[in-house]
């Protein structure tokens, strides 16, 4: 009887609705966002980096302030650092970090309907394997 | 399209620098509020953005001669060191659930990887 009882706080335990495991739930919700404008971000620069004025590093630098494209890519990377900052200070770095993996799933789709990249099986199975395991690291975050 | 040698170096550099990018952001977070001098006067941010921004030169020059779903999944290679800096930085319980959902999402890359060949 008393095990059972100790086993029965456990569980009440661990489902707890206080502010910390809220604040963990937000924190996994603004790395989705962060996925999200982080693809945005990759299709400016990919598009940008192909319209490169001048070669090598100088010319990869100087086109951050005067290609619309990458400038509007790095800006984007600019909001998707804050938002990653603030998910941060709630959940740990090994749990939030590989959630941005989503970002490959955006850009692979991005890819096919912008860039017009064909789509095949790997591809849409390797992105159900990525979405599987952000779920497995989102399941174990939430509380 | 054919991804040179130098392109893949390229974004594995970029790769190693932005998972310190990852580090000092996450170190900087601890003490942030949400207000712009909060932002502004936090240091260890400000490192996480310039390794973040390293790394994306890298990145930029990386990708300029190459095919996007190539490369990309390279970066995933940062999620590794994340790992290993995460345990020894910040002392974070490296749980099965961690092992597993990192190595299906790595598995997942390598799988979308080869829907570009």
């Amino acid at each position: 009887m008393k095990a059972v009882g100790g086993r029965l706080s456990q569980a009440t335990l661990s489902v707890p609705f206080d502010a910390a495991s809220a604040a963990k739930r937000r924190s996994l919700i603004l790395v989705f966002c962060c996925t999200l404008v982080g693809a945005a971000a990759q299709m400016f620069i990919k598009t940008g980096a192909g319209r490169l004025a001048r070669p090598g590093f100088l010319g990869a630098v100087l086109g951050m302030f005067t290609n619309p494209l990458l400038f509007t890519g790095y800006a984007l990377y600019g909001l998707n650092t804050v938002l990653l900052a603030v998910a941060l200070r709630d959940n740990e770095l090994s749990l939030l970090y590989p959630v941005i993996a989503l970002t490959y799933v955006w850009v692979c789709i991005l890819s096919v309907g912008i860039l017009h990249e064909a789509l095949n099986p790997f591809k849409v199975i390797g992105i159900a394997t990525i979405v599987m395991g952000v779920a497995i690291l989102g399941r174990g975050g939430r509380s | 399209m054919i991804t040179p040698l130098s392109s893949i170096l390229l974004v594995f550099v970029g790769s190693f620098f932005g998972s310190f990018g990852a580090v000092f952001l996450k170190a900087g977070s601890g003490s942030l509020k949400l207000n712009i001098k909060s932002f502004l006067l936090n240091w260890q941010l400000h490192a996480g953005i310039f390794f973040y921004l390293l790394s994306s030169v890298f990145f930029v020059l990386g990708l300029k001669k190459g095919e996007l779903t190539i490369l990309y999944p390279l970066v995933s290679l940062g999620y590794v060191w994340t790992l290993i800096w995460s345990r020894i930085f910040f002392h974070e319980p490296l749980t099965r659930t961690k092992f597993v959902g990192l190595g299906t999402i790595l598995l997942g890359v390598v799988v979308l990887n080869l829907g570009n060949r």
